[in-house]
């Protein structure tokens, strides 16, 4: 099995690379690491389901709305991402159409929140489609 | 890349290839150093690069890297031939200081200082996923986006006098809140009246040293071990939405192409869209302000309780670091309307300039540069050189120079804490990992920066304040 993520050194905020044997599990890994950075994933029930269903013009901009949902969910629903299912990428009319689910729970006072991702950048941002596909994002945290 | 050196405090990146103007970085050789171990040249020089910059694309002191602009980056374009970038302002628009002073001295509250801590921390919510104090409608919400500090006020959060201290008096007028996101305010209506985490903080400090006691007395400064309290945070999850949102449609709307990096993405000033993110990122600007303005408020609360009285707990000032604005500046003997970005810099403007309150007019306004949690920070005073010298103005903070998991690697969070008692400094935070994140060996030397402020003449020294209570979000 190949490793999911990797926190690399960043000065400011948080960069990390996700790894997968195609682009949606590399998608899935990134979303993993995001998480990682508030709670422990593993830690936290998957009680409820929340449908995510994004578009961006090119993968970068798919993957930023993607992972911006895991912030938008945790600050307005209180809800916690445990695990990413059924992801898909497809093509689009205008670049791509990502549709997954998340489960999770919104009870955050039953688990350890230790940090704060407060935006996904495009700050060196890096979609590698080779083997392992790669996919290098930078949060502000 | 050339960088040349022009004195000991000032170097130059020469106008070359693509660049419309120079740039030039206020660093000591030491903090040059480690503004030279990230791409924080490189983006000055993007900045250098962008449609109708005027003068100069300018690093203050505390410069490091950030997304498309550096963080530290000044830059101001010209109204008809430029634009305004949302990647110019930054994802926390009017991240901002705000400074209390209190009749208080280090003596009065020694016995009271944990409760003091423990009441504010129960008080002013923190940390992640807790909400603010209330359930607010859309349109109060929107109220808050279009008044700033001055909703907070009419709702019984503070004085008109704190708005009065307060950049643009606690309100951007530019406001309008039917250009931001429904996602924006959906996250902006839990979190009206919290701190936040990551670098946010509030402390009560105590003075350790005045530098110039005539600015001090002006300011509100007696002696040495008055208490004030200084509070630290931003427009929250709303502002971050404003900024992304903005990055997106302007993508969407202008492409992307010949980006060096996809955050320097821009919109000319005058088009609808340029015009939208304005008024967008002056709504997310309010907010800020009003969160402050309540923070700011309970903490009155608290010391009244606890020490029986918040009488004398006047603003000192309340100064955003994350902004765009519509300033005049003199540029070649011509005083005009620019759009100033300050993106981790604080506007320093010198005496006689009308938008510093007339109490402090005739001195220049004050300048908060907060620390690193638990080390010292400053207060200055912006100065006429500085119009010329940056367009008006100077750092805004310490600035990392250790990674988060560096920090991570090398300390805890309770280490942080015991170290700090040992120093008189009480913690309370909502989470020890964050603690370690913002171990104060994380930051860059906040005295060195302020060193190189007063020295180059862009921000002068008045005081010193350090930490004697610590909340961190």
């Amino acid at each position: 099995m190949i490793e999911k993520f990797r926190f690399l050194d960043h000065t400011a905020d948080a960069k990390f690379q996700a790894y997968g044997r195609t682009l949606e599990e590399a998608f899935v890994n990134a979303a993993l690491a995001t998480v990682s950075l508030m709670w422990e994933p593993a830690k936290v029930e998957t009680k409820l389901d929340h449908p995510v269903d994004v578009q961006g013009r090119d993968l970068e901009q798919l993957l930023v709305r993607f992972l911006g949902e895991i912030i938008y969910l945790i600050e307005t629903r209180s809800f916690l991402v445990a695990v990413v299912d059924d992801l898909t990428i497809e093509k689009a009319d205008a670049g791509f159409r990502l549709r997954a689910v998340f489960r999770g729970d919104d009870r955050p006072a039953k688990y350890a929140i230790f940090g704060e991702v407060k935006a996904i950048t495009y700050n060196e941002m890096r979609i590698d489609q080779g083997c392992p596909v790669t996919v290098q994002v930078v949060v502000d945290i | 890349m050339e960088l040349r050196k022009k004195t000991d405090l000032i170097w130059e990146i020469p106008k070359q290839g693509e660049m419309k103007v120079a740039a030039t970085i206020y660093a000591s050789s030491r903090l040059l150093e480690s503004i030279k171990n990230d791409l924080t040249l490189q983006q000055a020089w993007n900045v250098a690069c962008l449609p109708g910059i005027q003068r100069m694309s300018y690093v203050m002191p505390d410069g490091h890297q950030g997304y498309g602009f550096p963080i530290g980056g000044v830059a101001a374009f010209d109204m008809d031939e430029g634009i305004i970038s949302p990647g110019g302002v930054g994802y926390d628009i009017n991240c901002g200081v705000r400074l209390l002073r209190t009749d208080f001295a280090e003596q009065d509250i020694a016995a009271r200082r944990k409760d003091l801590l423990a009441e504010i921390f129960k008080e002013v919510p923190a940390g992640v996923g807790k909400g603010g104090i209330t359930r607010l409608s859309r349109n109060v919400l929107k109220d808050i986006l279009t008044k700033g500090a001055e909703w907070a006020v009419e709702n019984g959060y503070g004085t008109k006098d704190d708005l009065l201290m307060t950049e643009e008096y606690g309100r951007m007028k530019d406001a309008d809140p039917a250009h931001i996101s429904d996602r924006a305010l959906e996250r902006g209506i839990p979190q009206l009246g919290t701190l936040g985490a990551g670098n946010h903080f509030l402390e009560i400090q105590k003075v350790s040293h005045i530098y110039d006691q005539d600015l001090a007395r002006v300011f509100g400064i007696a002696a040495v071990g008055q208490v004030m309290v200084m509070i630290h945070c931003g427009s929250r999850g709303l502002g971050h939405q404003v900024a992304s949102d903005y990055i997106e449609l302007m993508e969407n709307k202008l492409g992307i192409k010949g980006l060096p990096d996809r955050e320097l993405i821009h919109a000319p000033i005058r088009s609808p869209l340029g015009q939208q993110y304005y008024k967008s990122m002056c709504g997310a600007v309010n907010y800020a302000f009003a969160n402050r303005q309540m923070i700011a408020h309970w903490v009155r609360d608290v010391f009244a309780k606890v020490m029986g009285s918040a009488k004398g707990m006047r603003q000192v000032y309340d100064v955003c670091h994350n902004v765009a604005k519509i300033e005049k500046h003199t540029i070649d003997g011509k005083t005009r309307e620019v759009c100033i970005h300050r993106k981790g810099a604080t506007r320093s403007f010198g005496p006689g300039r009308q938008e510093i309150p007339e109490a402090y007019r005739a001195k220049g306004q004050p300048v908060i540069i907060p620390g690193s949690m638990g080390t010292a920070s400053y207060l200055l005073v912006g100065t006429a050189e500085a119009e010329e010298l940056s367009f008006s103005s100077t750092a805004h903070g310490a600035g990392r120079i250790m990674s988060r998991h560096e920090a991570l690697r090398r300390f805890r969070g309770e280490q942080i804490r015991d170290e700090l008692q040992k120093k008189g400094i009480e913690l309370q935070s909502t989470s020890w990992k964050g603690v370690a994140e913002e171990a104060p060996a994380a930051y860059k030397d906040v005295d060195e920066v302020v060193r190189v402020s007063h020295e180059v003449g862009i921000g002068r020294l008045v005081a010193r304040v350090v930490p004697v209570g610590v909340m961190k979000g």
